[in-house]
């Protein structure tokens, strides 16, 4: 097929040449996912998440496709029409809960891709811009998975609407405007779903854009590997393809298992049961929690109360909400200026010690966040969330910069190929 | 070196997120309950292979056509539905034929009343929402067709877990027999407001709905004794079908899906091994 080497039976057919002599798409192809992709032999399993998270997408894009040919945006049907899909369209009830769990497995592979590349420091010099377009995605998913969650009209939805989108009255003079405008009108009703309906179609393929970005920037250099050493010749890299493809397929094939066990066998897991009852404007349910891919972002968000600590230096400039929407929006938008907030020149934190005790720190702090967010804010939860909001600023701004001027790290590798002495996993 | 510290990792990572699902699952359930535990009923639609008892199911909807749909509306299901638990098609046809709807218009324009076909919904006890809740005290009671879904642990999973409880898996199924069984006198000095009765598994221990179940309340065809506990057993069962109709053929394609899945990834991973054999 199209991973064939230039010099392969494949390119010898007349069509190909005929077709690559006009449009050399099948080099193309090639350099970027096929043989003529050196990649570094020692990446590890690890490096499966960025093939799984575009496996993800693929899947979201695709059910999201079917689902929008049954699915009815208005206020008064959109709640049916989602159960229409569940009990009479033929294998809607499969669609509808890929689309579902999809998100999940979406987040869960962007998630340990993004930790994978804080472990072995990928977003440092020369692919910070990599990194950066990584965090748009992100931010972009982000969005998208909100609107997306508020399409079934259930109460969750409408109220996870309500909460998320009031936030952003808390912004200084234009903030009422902006809500009326989210809105379309001084309410979340019909008018809102319909934009979040239209938008939730349209950023999934600004996602699929920003992926393109981020595979084309990841070309330029290549991917980084567990040493975090330079590629310094042919000996340290191996083809992408048999190699790598054969490997993320194995690695698809690992996560389809588990993806597919949650849509058969639990697939409300991830879900909330308040869901299943159609939006009330006039019955607030009694806990209002996002999904739990929000929850470390809806702690930060709701650590910021009129005594949390961090609040006090700007307490005369505004009020704790919109303290606490700046650090929600803020713990993100954060992300991206990684590559200058760590100063140390060692990418890869095998050959950090002290930095590999506070990466695993930091993760730890973002499943106790994600664990306060779950909660509702009363008792030690608020304590901890304010801890743990702490502490994931300080990771980044304290902790990343002083890091890289005090630690000493061991020595790196000559090369990658130094360093190997066994087949890399 | 590299070997074990990535497998390390790895399983360290996967704990966490293990300990943090675990952690997230009570999120799920309702903030306010602080009720017992619903007790754990061994449903036969539990599990890998799980399949609604046909006979339980049947009886269950007899229970909800005598009983709970003098209050509660059932809209998501059709008379055609009722196929899916074992009635025959001139079953089906009897048993939608017993009620009337408005259809209409006509030729000459003008509505007219017959009887129900099987791809009619089935009768709502109030024609519309504020004429429920006028009925009832000023709030609408709730449409069965989601509500084991849409409540404490919502609908059958093989995996969830409730924190709160620790060893228990309840689930939805297991609220609603709970409640439908859990009527007792209020404790003394338990202020009880006009209209409400006493149900320990209800957030709150208040609930509207005065007890609906009593002893031989309905005469099964098949002489199954009417206890309450086999009724609210077999209108649970009933409501978890309505609830997720396709859970039968789910897990049917979900148990072959996964064996399909199982041989692939083994083959993949076999091939993954012969190809980089020759790696050093």
């Amino acid at each position: 097929m199209s991973e064939q080497q230039p010099t392969s039976k494949f390119m010898q057919n007349g069509v190909v040449k005929w077709i690559e002599h006009r449009m050399p798409i099948f080099s193309f192809i090639d350099h970027s996912v096929g043989s003529g992709y050196p990649a570094p032999k020692n990446l590890n399993y690890w490096w499966n998440f960025g093939s799984l998270a575009g496996l993800a997408l693929i899947i979201m894009i695709v059910s999201g496709i079917v689902l929008v040919m049954h699915y009815t945006p208005h206020t008064t049907l959109a709640f049916n029409s989602v159960e229409r899909i569940m009990r009479d369209v033929n294998g809607g009830w499969l669609i509808r809960y890929l689309h579902m769990n999809g998100a999940s497995f979406f987040f869960i592979a962007v998630y340990i891709h993004i930790f994978r590349g804080l472990y072995f420091g990928s977003y440092k010099y020369p692919r910070e811009l990599l990194w950066i377009i990584g965090v748009l995605i992100l931010l972009a998913m982000m969005a998208t998975a909100f609107m997306g969650y508020v399409l079934p009209w259930g109460q969750m939805s409408y109220w996870g609407a309500t909460v998320i989108t009031n936030l952003f009255s808390a912004i200084p003079v234009v903030g009422e405007s902006l809500v009326t405008l989210l809105w379309g009108g001084f309410v979340v009703d019909n008018p809102t779903l319909n934009r979040f309906f239209s938008l939730h179609y349209l950023l999934p393929f600004v996602i699929l854009g920003l992926v393109i970005m981020h595979i084309w920037a990841l070309h330029t250099f290549g991917s980084n590997n567990p040493t975090g050493v330079d590629v310094k010749g042919p000996q340290d890299t191996i083809p992408f393809h048999p190699y790598f493809t054969i490997k993320d397929l194995y690695g698809m094939g690992v996560f389809m298992l588990i993806f597919l066990f949650f849509v058969f066998f639990a697939p409300n897991y991830f879900g909330e049961a308040d869901n299943y009852i159609p939006a009330d404007s006039l019955a607030t349910p009694p806990h209002i929690v996002p999904e739990w891919y929000f929850l470390p972002s809806y702690a930060i968000l709701r650590a910021f109360t009129n005594e949390f600590i961090l609040y006090w230096p700007v307490s005369w400039l505004m009020t704790a909400k919109l303290a606490g929407v700046i650090a929600m929006f803020g713990s993100i938008i954060l992300l991206a200026l990684i590559p200058w907030l760590d100063t140390s020149k060692v990418r890869s934190a095998r050959y950090r010690p002290v930095y590999k005790w506070f990466f695993w720190i930091f993760v730890l702090d973002w499943i106790v966040l994600g664990m306060v967010g779950a909660h509702p804010a009363e008792g030690i939860w608020v304590v901890l969330g304010q801890v743990a909001t702490t502490y994931y600023f300080a990771h980044l701004l304290l902790i990343l910069p002083i890091l890289g001027v005090l630690e000493r790290p061991l020595a790196t590798p000559e090369s990658i190929s130094a360093s190997v002495t066994q087949p890399a996993e | 070196m590299m070997k074990p510290t990535i497998k390390t990792a790895f399983a360290a990572v996967l704990t966490a997120a293990a300990v943090s699902a675990a952690a997230l699952a009570p999120t799920t359930a309702h903030a306010a309950a602080a009720g017992p535990k619903p007790e754990v009923q061994d449903w036969t639609f539990k599990g890998l292979f799980g399949t609604f008892d046909r006979a339980s199911v049947q009886r269950g909807y007899q229970v909800y056509k005598e009983v709970c749909a003098a209050c509660h509306s059932l809209n998501l299901i059709k008379f055609r539905n009722l196929a899916d638990i074992g009635y025959s098609e001139a079953q089906v046809k009897a048993l939608a034929a017993e009620y009337e709807i408005e259809d209409g218009p006509n030729d000459d324009g003008e509505m007219f009343m017959r009887k129900r076909t099987p791809s009619d919904p089935m009768p709502s006890p109030f024609p519309n929402a504020k004429a429920a809740a006028a009925a009832n005290g000023g709030k609408a009671p709730p449409d069965l067709s989601l509500i084991t879904k849409a409540r404490a642990q919502g609908g059958d999973s093989v995996i969830k877990v409730s924190m709160k409880h620790p060893g228990g898996f309840t689930i939805g199924a297991d609220y609603i027999y709970a409640l439908l069984t859990g009527y007792e006198e209020a404790p003394d000095g338990f202020e009880m407001p006009p209209g409400g009765s006493y149900n320990k598994y209800f957030p709150g221990h208040v609930i509207a709905m005065a007890p609906p179940l009593v002893e031989e309340g309905v005469e099964f065809s098949d002489g199954t004794k009417a206890t309450v506990s086999q009724m609210a057993h077999d209108v649970t069962m009933f409501l978890a079908w309505t609830a997720e109709p396709e859970l039968e053929a789910r897990k049917r394609l979900g148990v072959k899906v996964m064996l399909f899945l199982l041989a692939l990834t083994g083959m993949l991973y076999a091939l993954k091994r012969k190809i980089w054999s020759d790696i050093h």
